[in-house]
């Protein structure tokens, strides 16, 4: 059975493509998504480029490690913004007329998923390019890539289920704070600048335990060819999906509760 | 507090004595409203504390760079930590006027006798007295964290009053934009370009040390790390007396470039009202 076809599919379908159609009529919504990976991206791989050059950095290429680490901040951010988008439907009426037309009602979690996902598809084949054109490397085959691929999607999923989870419960834009801050903080305390073994202090014990260090160490062996504890970073994307998917319907539920 | 009633009484006395009384009234609610609203302060805190202990952790390897300043990163990025206080005033002095005009403050202050520069100068008060606070918590915690100033005790008032200074200098931009636009959201609307003001410098090396030629090029023509290099100084090299006097220069051109935009945007303002 086609699962497009079904209720919840076509009611996914209908509210992914109007959010796209909403950022396409609007560029305003989605240029931060785009040019913040951009900027963060030009800042740490421009700006920081010297840090390769510490002893016992051993990563070949700190534009290639840059690029990975800003591929899967913008798989994260692309979950954020959903957020965003969602909190605004709430606050403007639109969410509640689709709670009362829907059948499935979990088909708009299944909806906003699909448009974030189609965002940060848009954000990655950008930052690719730059990244490319301005000296970052690939040398993980086809395979590496798609696994890269498959943990940037699974992230940005678990980010998007996050994201609505937190939208559904406070159905404001003022809880963009609260929607923003968790992702901050999971992406500032994994290895950012440097790898794990070069950070000092208590960021070195906090990124020993933050689920994206093992996202982003994986993503960053792919991409070099050396695939290393690919299955613990697909795990533990697998696992955030799990909190998160429990996360995003209790939201659900106090959205409908709340009328 | 009666403001307005306050502003009458000093209006009907001589000129100098009256601008100084309504820009003390003024100044005072700033304060007031400052220290009654943690949430002003407390984000100006914490963000720019947080990214210190990050950096601080995840750049320590930097210090291992053949010609880097210092052997704590801690104490190199506290220039960039300063720097990110004193955006956060920009936002904050913008939004109190923006807030201001919004909530109809602006229009009853219009009916006084209140003269343009005494709105201007009390509404810088607050940004004076949270870039103070700044100061002090950025450089108690940072000390207590393992920082060390360079300059000694004698170089803690140079701190404070680059850090009032730069705070004001971006507080009068950000009082010009809320004036302009009388919109708080559209004053939050400039936080990212401050934010790649911020980025786009020498915050996070020192220049010599940025090897991509576009980005030394943009980090040398960028005004903040001039001030950003300043700050650092202090604490870093001790007394660098061309570090300080370019970083008080540009605070100061970035102050009367302020000043002059608010006081534009006040007159275009009142014009409009």
């Amino acid at each position: 059975m086609n699962p497009f076809t079904t209720r919840f599919g076509r009611a996914a379908r209908s509210i992914a493509w109007r959010q796209l159609r909403v950022m396409v009529s609007k560029p305003a919504l989605i240029l931060p998504s785009v040019i913040f990976p951009l900027f963060f991206f030009a800042a740490f791989a421009g700006g920081l480029s010297a840090v390769s050059e510490a002893p016992n950095f051993d990563y070949p290429n700190y534009t290639t490690f840059q690029y990975v680490f800003v591929l899967m901040q913008s798989a994260i951010f692309g979950g954020v913004f959903t957020g965003f988008a969602i909190a605004s439907d709430f606050e403007l009426g639109f969410a509640r007329r689709m709670l009362l037309a829907t059948h499935s009602r979990s088909a708009l979690i299944g909806g906003y998923a699909m448009a974030a996902l189609a965002r940060a598809l848009l954000v990655w084949v950008v930052v690719t390019v730059v990244a490319l054109a301005t000296g970052a490397e690939i040398a993980g085959s086809v395979g590496d890539l798609l696994e890269i691929l498959v943990i940037a999607v699974m992230l940005n999923f678990a980010a998007t289920l996050f994201a609505s989870g937190m939208a559904m419960r406070f159905r404001t834009l003022q809880a963009a704070p609260l929607i923003q801050l968790p992702a901050f903080l999971i992406i500032m305390t994994a290895p950012v600048y440097v790898p794990r073994d070069l950070i000092e202090g208590w960021v070195a014990t906090v990124a020993t335990v933050n689920p994206m260090t093992a996202t982003l160490e994986a993503a960053r062996n792919l991409i070099i060819g050396a695939p290393a504890e690919t299955l613990l970073a697909l795990g533990v994307a697998a696992g955030l999906i799990a909190v998160t998917i429990n996360w995003a319907r209790t939201g659900l539920r106090r959205a409908e509760a709340a009328g | 507090m009666n403001v307005a009633a306050a502003t009458l009484r000093a209006g009907l006395g001589g000129v100098n004595v009256g601008t100084l009384t309504q820009v003390g009234y003024l100044a005072r609610r700033s304060i007031t409203r400052t220290v009654r609203q943690p949430i002003l302060i407390i984000p100006s805190l914490v963000f720019p504390l947080f990214l210190l202990a990050v950096n601080s952790s995840g750049l320590e390897a930097a210090t291992l760079l053949p010609g880097f300043p210092t052997d704590s990163y801690l104490t190199f990025a506290l220039g960039l930590t300063f720097m990110q206080g004193a955006l956060f005033a920009t936002m904050g002095a913008g939004q109190s006027i923006a807030g201001d005009i919004q909530h109809g403050f602006f229009n009853r202050l219009q009916l006084t006798p209140l003269r343009g520069p005494a709105l201007i100068a009390g509404q810088l008060a607050g940004v004076t007295l949270q870039g103070l606070i700044q100061g002090g918590a950025y450089l108690i915690i940072a000390l207590a964290f393992g920082a060390h100033l360079e300059a000694g005790p004698a170089g803690v008032p140079v701190l404070f009053a680059l850090s009032a200074l730069v705070g004001v200098a971006f507080g009068s931009l950000g009082l010009a934009i809320g004036l302009r636009t009388g919109n708080g959201e559209a004053v939050q609307g400039v936080f990212p370009l401050m934010f790649v003001l911020l980025f786009l410098s020498s915050g996070a090396l020192p220049r010599d040390l940025i090897e991509n030629d576009w980005f030394q090029f943009v980090a040398t023509i960028n005004p903040v790390s001039y001030l950003i290099e300043g700050f650092r100084s202090l604490f870093v090299t001790g007394w660098d007396g061309e570090a300080l006097a370019l970083a008080f220069g540009v605070a100061l051109a970035v102050l009367a470039f302020g000043m002059w935009a608010a006081t534009a945007a006040l007159r275009g303002r009142m014009e409009r009202t």
